[in-house]
């Protein structure tokens, strides 16, 4: 397949941009920052941003949805990556719309399917449980009480776990074999602790005490697998709006020293910059390229998915990183003030970078698919 | 002929036509065929594989078939490399001709020119070199001193060019040359093609870091040239050096041996495994790092080739990917001989594959010089992509 965009992708890419440097701009998030805002993000884009179909692309039309593809999923994820947009897009439609339509019943998919694509149903997967990315070390158990599941467990850093109405729960049983679970966020004996991070956005701690549920979702004892592939997904979209995040900074960047002047000239014009910043611009075409191959490996289903994954999260990961850092640097003293919006890249890349896998993590990974 | 269609039938013949030892990796000079007006063919296999190419159009598939080539569109052309790829096959013909001067003079000669040339190129008849650099034009290649003076009905040429690979084997140089000296540096200089046999040309070989002496100085004593064998506009020739060198930095961008053992495995079968990892836990991350890069690098030339139009160079991007690719193999030498010790410093003996490693290890430092350094790469890509101020 070639590695271009059809022209429908284009054509959403561009509308989501417009979209959003309209309704979400980086000021935006800055002052859900500064209000505290209760939700950390702002309901009425979302409503809009569901009304232009963004939460049903992968959806199935029977259920309400577009079935447009992973591969557009990922533009409005780079766009939203450039506005630094805060919503609930990558908990809920990246990740646990992605486990419902692999996991779910017909009769849960009629529940919750068309009420996420309408933008009215929030959900949340709380499976990890430690600041560090080890999406199989499973603690929290689950046991057998009559019809029903009992669910014991602790669960952290569970991306928009503070506004979520369900959660999807990853738990294991006395042998040890992890299945998934819908809970109630307001069911009895789930406690729920807001966190504010870096990048001005949600997460929570999750606890869940003898908490009772009868929705199992997908086949008992067949979890892992199940996390593995969506988790897989969730890494390439991530990596698509760590792409929007990183070229926004690199061109806000650019356009700085091309103006700045020292010494009587533009900063832009000093060799010691042009040669990284033209380093910078061979990274982000690599990006690009990672970004778009994997996205269109989630479209095919292709059984390379698995590495691809791996190697947009760690390359997305290693360049973010690098650009949001020489940003700082390269804006001088007035890349460390709170007025100027450059930080805010900084800080998003920071938590991007560690959600579902940092750099060793997927480097690791990336040389024992390979036998080494 | 639905591409899909054009596939399988490619596959199918190159599966019954290229010889099994054709579908090996390239190791050294003489396995790839080269030209020239005195032939060397190192094996039957060899010639057989060029001339069944050759009858097909296909040592040059994307060129029109009036030139002696396929006449493949851009798709096409990318499914035959793809199967090639895939089996393996060496290329049947491997010139400066084909990479360089080809795309040159099908955008800037004449008709005449063209028909003059390109055939002979395709059928690997003439040996092309290029003489671009001098002692005292490299990096800044504009201040070349070479002189053409018009003589009426030729140019008569005085001077001297350096580093002109393979210059003692070849028939033909494509050159710049001074034909104005006056007012700026870029705008007199012309694009000249000349005969190698001329009376007046001498070449006296260099040799490299790596024992090998590809290269040679180039002297020009008195020689005469007809005037014909300019190509576009006298004085107009830094346009043509310009485009040609995003064609060479192309070429050079997708260096590496291919298809050979993966550098990881070098590195196993060297130090070994423990508990299903390299042993070598430092060197470990280094591999990885390096091989994750190289597998998206390819797709980024892939995606890059995708986006440009057909037939169009990619400009200044070329210089992104000669930059990238050559860092890249310059990388994976080093992580090589990293990963192979004393044994992969061992020059000369068969037993060590008579240095091949440490030979081409030294060569590959040269891959970040030739066709504009590294730095020259980054200066563009900074004014021409990044529009960063001078
Ligand atoms: C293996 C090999 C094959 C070659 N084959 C050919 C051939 O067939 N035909 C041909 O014409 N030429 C050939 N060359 C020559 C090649 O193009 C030149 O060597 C190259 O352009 C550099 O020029 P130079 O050697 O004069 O180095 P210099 O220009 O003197 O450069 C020396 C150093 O200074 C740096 N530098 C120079 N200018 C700048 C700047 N503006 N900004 C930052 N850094 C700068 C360079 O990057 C380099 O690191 C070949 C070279 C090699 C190594």
């Amino acid at each position: 397949m070639a590695l271009v965009l059809t022209e429908e992708q284009q054509m959403l890419k561009d509308s989501a941009k417009e979209y959003l440097k309209e309704h979400a701009p980086v000021a935006a998030l800055r002052k859900l920052r500064d209000e505290r805002d209760e939700k950390g993000y702002n309901p009425s884009v979302w409503k809009a941003m569901a009304d232009m179909g963004w939460a049903s692309l992968t959806i199935p039309e029977a259920y309400g949805g577009l079935d447009f593809g992973y591969t557009g999923l990922g533009q409005i994820l780079e766009e939203t990556g450039r506005t630094l947009t805060a919503s609930p897009l990558v908990s809920t439609v990246l990740l646990s719309t992605t486990l419902l339509n692999k996991a779910a019943s017909d009769a849960q998919k009629e529940a919750l399917l068309p009420a996420i694509a309408a933008g009215e149903l929030l959900v949340a997967f709380a499976s990890e449980e430690s600041g560090v990315h080890r999406p199989l070390h499973i603690t929290t158990s689950y046991t057998k009480a009559g019809d029903t599941y009992l669910l014991n467990g602790k669960k952290q850093f569970v991306l928009d776990g503070h506004v979520a109405d369900k959660f999807i729960v990853s738990a294991k049983n006395e042998e040890d074999a992890i299945s998934l679970f819908l809970v109630d966020a307001d069911a009895t004996g789930v406690a729920i602790e807001r966190l504010t991070m870096m990048d001005s956005r949600n997460a929570a701690h999750v606890s869940l005490k003898n908490v009772h549920t009868n929705e199992l979702l997908g086949v008992a004892g067949e979890g892992a697998a199940l996390i593995e592939t969506s988790l897989d997904i969730a890494r390439v979209g991530l990596a698509a709006e760590m792409l929007g995040t990183t070229q926004e900074a690199f061109e806000r960047t650019m356009s700085y020293i091309r103006e700045r002047k020292q010494f009587g000239v533009p900063i832009g014009s000093f060799q010691a910059l042009q040669h990284r910043a033209a380093t910078m611009y061979g990274e982000i075409e690599n990006c690009k390229s990672i970004v778009l191959a994997a996205l269109q490996a989630i479209d095919a289903d292709s059984e390379h998915l698995p590495r691809l994954a791996s190697l947009a999260k760690a390359k997305l990961g290693e360049t973010a990183q690098l650009v949001t850092n020489e940003a700082v640097q390269f804006y001088g003293g007035i890349g460390m003030t709170d007025d100027e919006e450059i930080g805010f890249f900084l800080k998003r890349a920071r938590v991007a970078q560690q959600t579902f896998g940092d750099y060793n993590y997927h480097l690791d990974r990336y040389a024992k698919m390979n036998g080494y | 002929m639905s591409i899909t269609q054009f596939r399988t039938e490619t596959r199918a013949w190159l599966e019954a036509n290229c010889p099994k030892s054709m579908q090996k990796p390239v190791k050294k000079f003489t396995d790839l065929y080269w030209g020239g007006s005195k032939p060397y063919f190192d094996s039957e296999d060899q010639k057989i594989w060029f001339e069944r190419m050759y009858e097909r159009g296909w040592t040059v598939p994307h060129w029109p078939k009036v030139y002696g080539g396929g006449g493949l569109n851009k798709e096409e052309a990318k499914v035959l490399k793809q199967e090639m790829k895939a089996l393996n096959c060496r290329p049947p013909l491997y010139s400066f001709g084909i990479s360089m001067l080809g795309p040159a003079l099908l955008h800037f000669g004449s008709e005449d020119q063209k028909l003059q040339y390109l055939p002979d190129i395709t059928a690997g008849k003439i040996w092309w070199c290029q003489g671009y650099s001098e002692p005292g034009a490299g990096s800044d290649l504009a201040g070349l001193q070479t002189r053409a003076e018009d003589k009426g009905d030729h140019y008569l040429i005085n001077g001297q060019k350096v580093w002109t690979s393979y210059a003692d084997k070849a028939d033909w140089i494509f050159c710049l040359v001074r034909t104005n000296t006056e007012g700026r540096k870029h705008a007199g200089i012309s694009f000249l093609l000349i005969d190698m046999h001329t009376p007046g040309v001498s070449t006296r070989p260099i040799k490299l870091i790596s024992g090998a002496s590809p290269f040679c100085e180039t002297f020009f004593d008195n020689v005469k040239v007809p005037k014909t064998n300019i190509v576009g506009e006298e004085n107009g020739g830094w346009a043509i050096a310009k485009y040609l060198l995003t064609h060479e930095r192309e070429m050079i961008a997708g260096i590496g041996e291919p298809a050979e053992v993966p550098l990881h495995q070098n590195a196993i079968d060297t130090i070994g495994l423990s508990n299903g990892m390299l042993a070598d836990t430092i060197l470990r991350p280094e591999i990885a790092r390096w091989s994750m890069n190289n597998e998206i690098f390819k797709m980024t030339i892939a995606r890059m080739l995708d986006e440009a139009k057909q037939g169009q160079s990619l400009g200044a991007k070329s210089s992104f990917l000669k930059y990238y690719g050559t860092e890249l193999n310059k990388e994976k030498l080093e992580l090589k001989l990293a990963a192979t010790g004393q044994t992969g410093l061992v020059w000369e003996g068969e037993a060590y594959d008579d240095g091949h490693l440490p030979k081409y290890f030294c060569r590959t430092k040269g891959n970040s010089i030739e066709g504009g350094t590294s730095e020259i790469q980054l200066n563009i890509v900074s004014k021409h992509i990044l529009r960063l101020p001078s």
